[in-house]
């Protein structure tokens, strides 16, 4: 299965990437690589396999309800490129 | 073609945030308001290196909404990472869940002036809110809050069953309503607590496709609901009508001018590449997990109504009104063990209770007195202590001043005068300035009495005794 040119123009807007002419063509053959490799993994056989739905075999890690808040506002905001009245401060945005 | 030759079909998303102490993935507070950014941590500001881990209450409110709508539990379900840039989603991917939700497969039922129709609800699902945007009016950008972001909803997907807008409201309020009930949200709309996606198409009547959707995001009042919808309906008709195509979008509602608007064009097509989030676990639910909290549910707005109906002899609209909200019906409850006069009570919250909660633009929940206090209004008319007309003034009283009748009454001195040589003595004082009325009365005219018992209760303030004040008059009259 190969990945076409207007799909990694799809995924890359999808991402807010700009790509040039040339990078488009050597993602679309990476892109096509990778799932060639990663569909070497359907040849195994899985007729007496259960579904997976995790790659973790934990399941049921939860926290209890509790609120715990000892985080400093100021250490929250100090690496913001921009702040204003204790909130992050960005581009204008409409809508 | 007429508007009435076409059919409007729609779906519901609703948003339901859930009342935990706690955000969804960390152990910030999910309080309302507060300073900017004050309930917020590493794992919600989505600093690097952090990590999610899953409130268990969460999936407990979410397992009790799925019971309560008749849902189907999944034993096993997993979290996903929904994946789309806003500057309100700081790790630019929402955690919620896509293939395997907690609940699928449920309904609700809905009085409509049809009668009872079935919604069927295909899915309701876990999922983490986004923060706040605040604009400023001189342009210097906008701000980001993050203290909504990772507070726990719930996002309950109808199926297409909706044909109505008056379905559409009352789906959303038996919703609303369900939710109070069970205690796991406060669905205050007017706080974003409760908030509804709206996808509406039309078709012609007959037709068994349906027609292209447009969706309606984020809608957050029933008023501006069913507003929207009647809008978007007739749009689409007209643009049909016109030999025109709906593209299938996402719109805007703007409250002011009555309209939609177009936010994202097809180009756009939403693609959120869902993959299931490697740093949260698979969720398994043991049938003894599921039975604890079927044993632990309250009862429900439809059994209540049935033993209203059943037991205390209301009629099936009262009921329907009084289940309508569980303020109403726990008032009702604890107003009826008070005076043991159900329908009375009924009564009052179907007409003073909601006319004045309307007049206050409030609702059921906001109100300050409780079924103690009208209980004892019902027992002090039933006592003939005040008249209904007292009552009034007292119930008025109570909305501002939320104390017990009796001290109301007492403090403006409201009692009723039930002392006959009292009211005996005002009858004759009327009937002396009104000859004419009895000549009218003596002639046949009915109605001079009720403007004679009016005179009299003018001139008591409205605090005579009116089965006595028509008794004096008549033996008076009749003389």
């Amino acid at each position: 299965m190969a990945i076409s040119k207007e799909e990694v123009i799809h995924i890359a807007k999808l991402a807010s990437l700009n790509l040039t002419e040339e990078e488009i063509e050597r993602y679309s053959n990476d892109m096509t690589e990778i799932l060639e490799f990663a569909n070497e993994i359907n040849s195994v056989n899985t007729d007496n396999v259960g579904e997976t739905i995790a790659a973790n075999e934990k399941y049921n890690v939860f926290r209890k309800d509790e609120i715990k808040q000892n985080v400093d506002k100021e250490a929250l905001l100090q690496n913001a490129p921009s702040k204003d009245d204790g909130m992050f401060r960005i581009p204008k945005v409409i809508n | 073609m007429a508007r009435e030759d076409y059919e409007i079909v729609m779906g519901l998303e609703v948003h339901c945030e859930l009342s935990t102490k706690t955000k969804i993935f960390c152990s910030c507070p999910t309080e309302f308001g507060g300073e900017p950014n004050t309930h917020c941590c590493p794992i919600c500001m989505a600093m690097p290196g952090t990590l999610p881990v899953l409130n268990e209450k969460v999936v407990e409110y979410a397992v009790k909404a799925g019971l309560a709508t008749n849902c189907q539990i999944a034993r096993k379900s997993k979290n996903d990472r929904k994946n789309y840039f806003y500057p309100d989603l700081p790790k630019a991917y929402q955690i919620s869940q896509f293939d395997l939700p907690l609940c699928y497969e449920g309904y609700v039922d809905v009085e409509t002036p049809e009668g009872e129709k079935r919604i069927g609800i295909t899915r309701i699902h876990i999922e983490e809110d986004a923060g706040k945007l605040n604009h400023d009016e001189y342009g210097r950008g906008s701000f980001v809050d993050l203290n909504r972001a990772g507070v726990p909803l719930i996002e309950v997907v109808s199926e297409p069953d909706l044909r109505t807008k008056e379905e559409v409201e009352a789906y959303l309020r038996k919703l609303k309503s369900i939710f109070e009930y069970i205690e796991v949200s406060d669905c205050k709309m007017q706080e974003g607590s409760l908030r509804a996606d709206v996808n509406v198409s039309v078709r012609k009547k007959g037709a068994t496709e349906f027609g292209t959707r447009t969706e309606m995001k984020n809608m957050n009042s029933f008023r501006s609901i069913v507003r929207a919808i009647e809008y978007e309906a007739n749009r689409q008709i007209d643009v049909i009508e016109n030999g025109g195509v709906i593209t299938q979008e996402t719109l805007r509602w703007d409250d002011v001018s009555g309209k939609t608007f177009s936010m994202r064009d097809k180009e756009d097509a939403q693609d959120y590449r869902y993959f299931p989030d490697p740093d949260l676990v698979e969720i398994r639910l043991s049938e003894e997990y599921i039975e604890n909290i079927k044993k632990s549910l309250p009862e429900l707005p439809e059994s209540r109504k049935k033993r209203y109906l059943e037991d205390m002899g209301l009629t099936e609209k009262a009921a329907n009104f009084v289940t309508g909200s569980k303020y109403y019906s726990n008032m009702f409850e604890e107003a009826s063990s008070v005076c043991g006069n159900a329908k009375s009570v009924s009564n009052w919250i179907m007409s003073d209770i909601a006319r004045i909660l309307n007049e206050r633009e409030e609702e059921p929940d906001e109100l300050k007195f409780s079924g103690k206090e009208l209980g004892e209004l019902v027992t002090l008319i039933d006592k003939g202590t005040i008249s209904s007309a007292i009552a009034k003034k007292v119930l008025e009283e109570m909305f501002k001043n939320p104390e017990m009748p009796s001290k109301i009454i007492e403090a403006k001195g409201w009692i009723q005068i039930s002392d006959e040589g009292a009211i005996k003595e005002v009858v004759a004082k009327v009937l002396e300035a009104n000859p004419q009325s009895i000549a009218d009365y003596k002639a046949g005219k009915d109605k001079a009495l009720g403007f004679l018992v009016g005179q009299a209760m003018k001139e008591t303030k409205g605090k005579a005794n009116p089965q006595m004040l028509n008794k004096l008059f008549l033996e008076e009259l009749n003389k």
